[in-house]
């Protein structure tokens, strides 16, 4: 596989008020590659995920992300990101099947795809009419997962993805990660929950202070960049 | 590639907006009511006088109005902050102009509903006999614009901050302050009540909302940006 | 924002970097000249205001509250103007730096419009007959600029990133500038159409002697001289409390990054 390396940042500082959340942070992660951030809460594991999606501004450093430079061209990034954070950004008082197809359609995809997302992630049958409020909090990021899936992103930026599911869901998560990589997608997932994401993870870097603190290649997973 | 035509999106949004409204009813349970009670507390307050209240219809209905609009408004803007939506919006990479014209578009719809079942309310409660169609028609729809152009425009600015109930409305209603005074002639015109020409200040009520939307297209993205 | 940002444009406004200034006070060279300035307008205009001009023939002592209403309201206008410039000049060229002047000139305008309009009703009562007069275009106007600036200063206080809070405050009060002529249209529209305006558009412009019209524009130059000592003081202190705040980020990222010693963060 051709090594394109889709993120990447050098000497970042991303501020949230006058906090320096990320400190001369510098990460690269290629087309394909699955990359698992790691790091004690406040290491600025979240801010990371938000600064790649256009979300959090970079304050000083080179930051690029599918060839586009963060601090230039945000709106063209954010639309070809799929960002999952702690919030899923569901509507409360829209059924599910609403959220999606909205979503889809705002990001660009079509109907089509948005009900394709729903049979994958099994919300097509029981759970589609019923509106997002009454959901449980792993059912919520099931319907966040389906709109990312329908939208089908080039890079995939997700914040502690594991928590709440269950195991199935867990099982649906890894592999459609797994597919997104082996189609060329980037992807970022920062989590708690070593085991499980290890597993899933071609490379891991660890995160304290608000920049990369070490990197580890276990053993010959996949593919590999800086 | 999320690249809808504008007029696409803002439909989406707008589309989005009301089956929102659909599905919760917030507006016809809540709202609607609200303001039909505030036309039963001015029945109330002004002792019940047939007289007066159909003296002073274009006011208390126009004051009915704004007031039930800081309300929808504010529901425009709750189901924007739950949850992370707001990043999904800025995510989605829709066109903020386009946002804003959604999100202004559902208002307007809204707004229209309201101010028929108000037109109702009066006739009913008031007993004030409707006139001018044409002008009472125009100058409602002209002012329903400009009170959602400029209502969108501070509900997506006060949209999840803490003090947002008391905010809006200190924000909002002296802004529109002109609406109310033109939108108040134009009633009084067609009802008879001034001798004034209604259709100067459907004119002026026409050229407030221009300045808004035009205001909201520039002003909305940068609002909606990290506030 | 970092730490290279904000050179004041045209150096104007007392920015405290300039040598010889006491950072940890507001005063400069330029505060206390304007300072002398005002107090001794202020000394003169009470002369001429209170002693040396002539009553008017119809109102009386009542004329000398113009002495005070009209440099109010005169100031109430120009600081919501460069509130407004502010504002607009922080939308275009995003320096900080705008965005305090924006937020001094908004906190001494709704002083001076506070004053402007009891004035303007302490005048009315015994002119109208009525505190209030919602035929007189100009102090309705004046009535809802003076709640948009209170508006204003509501969104300033709200807890937000400077950029966030700068970026906000200034399309309200884009917003506001907007509205204004149209609520002064609206409200002179509304009564003249009506009737009983014609009797108040004689307000402040009596048969005005030569030494009362002195007193006036004494009123307006004092007013304005102090207008501009009070900004000066207000933005430093603003521009001040930003340095503090921004005072350097080079250390906050160091101790940002130091974090990760000791935290056992290891792999």
């Amino acid at each position: 596989m051709v090594s394109e390396t889709v993120i990447s940042l050098r000497g970042v500082v991303a501020l949230l008020g006058r906090f320096p959340a990320l400190a001369r942070l510098d990460l690269d992660v290629d087309a394909g590659e699955i990359v698992l951030v790691r790091g004690p809460n406040g290491a600025g594991k979240s801010t990371l995920l938000r600064v790649c999606a256009g979300l959090v501004p970079v304050d000083s450093g080179n930051a690029r992300v599918l060839g586009h430079d963060l601090r230039a061209d945000r709106r063209v990034i954010r639309r070809s990101v799929g960002y999952l954070g702690h919030d899923t950004g569901l509507y409360a008082d829209l059924t599910v099947r609403d959220n999606v197809r909205f979503w889809a359609r705002a990001t660009g995809a079509s109907g089509a795809d948005a009900d394709a997302a729903m049979v994958r992630l099994d919300l097509d049958t029981r759970l589609a009419d019923i509106i997002v409020a009454r959901l449980s909090a792993g059912q919520r990021r099931r319907v966040g997962l389906a709109v990312l899936l329908a939208q089908r992103p080039k890079v995939w930026l997700l914040d502690e993805p594991h928590a709440a599911l269950d195991e199935n869901g867990r099982d649906v998560l890894d592999e459609v990660l797994r597919q997104a990589a082996a189609g060329g997608a980037a992807v970022l997932v920062a989590s708690h929950d070593h085991g499980r994401a290890e597993q899933l993870a071609h490379r891991s870097v660890s995160l304290a202070g608000g920049h990369v603190h070490s990197v580890r290649e276990p053993g010959g997973t996949g593919v590999f960049g800086g | 590639m999320a690249d809808g035509t504008f007029v696409n999106d803002a439909a989406l949004v707008a589309a989005k907006d009301l089956r929102l409204e659909l599905r919760s009813r917030v507006a016809v349970s809540q709202v609607v009511p609200f303001a039909v009670l505030l036309l039963v507390i001015f029945g109330f307050a002004l002792d019940g006088d047939q007289t007066t209240l159909q003296r002073l219809t274009s006011g208390l209905y126009w004051v009915a109005v704004l007031f039930a609009a800081v309300l929808i408004v504010q529901r425009a803007f709750a189901v924007e902050s739950d949850d992370g939506v707001r990043d999904a919006l800025r995510l989605a990479g829709m066109r903020p102009a386009s946002v804003f014209v959604g999100k202004a578009g559902a208002i307007f719809v809204q707004l229209i509903v309201l101010e028929v079942l108000l037109g109702v309310g009066v006739a009913v409660f008031f007993g004030t006999t409707l006139t001018g169609w044409g002008l009472l028609i125009a100058s409602a729809v002209v002012a329903a614009a400009g009170i959602s152009a400029a209502g969108t425009l501070y509900g997506v600015l006060t949209a999840g901050l803490r003090v947002k109930e008391s905010l809006l409305p200190m924000l909002l209603l002296p802004v529109l302050a002109p609406v109310l005074i033109g939108a108040t002639r134009a009633m009084g015109a067609a009802l008879g009540d001034v001798a004034v020409d209604g259709w100067s200040w459907f004119n002026f009520l026409a050229i407030f909302a221009l300045i808004y939307v035009a205001l909201g297209l520039f002003a909305f993205g940068p609002l909606l940006e990290e506030s | 924002m970092t730490d290279t940002t904000t050179n004041p444009p045209g150096a104007g406004m007392g920015a405290p970097t300039r040598s010889g200034d006491d950072p940890r006070n507001t005063a400069s060279k330029g505060t206390r000249v304007f300072g002398i300035l005002s107090l001794i307008g202020i000394g003169w205009l009470v002369a001429l205001g209170l002693g040396l001009s002539p009553d008017d023939q119809t109102q009386g002592d009542l004329v000398r509250l113009m002495y005070v209403h009209v440099p109010s309201a005169w100031l109430a206008y120009l600081s919501f103007g460069v509130t407004a410039m502010g504002s607009i000049m922080y939308l275009w060229k995003r320096s900080e730096w705008w965005d305090l002047v924006a937020a001094s000139s908004a906190e001494i305008g709704v002083l001076f419009t506070g004053l402007a309009l009891v004035t303007g009703m302490i005048w009315g009562r015994p002119t109208w007959g009525s505190y209030w007069e919602w035929g007189d275009a100009r102090l309705v106007t004046t009535l809802v600029l003076f709640l948009m600036f209170l508006g204003y200063l509501a969104v300033r206080r709200i807890p937000a990133d400077t950029h966030v809070r700068s970026r906000r405050s200034a399309i309200v009060a884009l917003i506001a500038v907007v509205d204004i002529p149209l609520v002064h249209f609206s409200v002179k529209w509304w009564r003249t159409l009506h009737q009983e305006a014609t009797v108040l558009s004689s307000d402040f412009d009596p048969k005005i002697d030569d030494l009362m019209l002195f007193t006036l524009m004494v009123g307006l130059v004092v007013f304005t001289l102090v207008y501009v000592w009070f900004m000066l003081h207000r933005f430093r202190v603003a521009w001040l409390e930003e340095q503090l705040l921004d005072h350097s980020l080079a250390d906050a990222i160091e101790a940002r990054r130091a974090e990760a010693v000791g935290t056992g963060a290891t792999t």
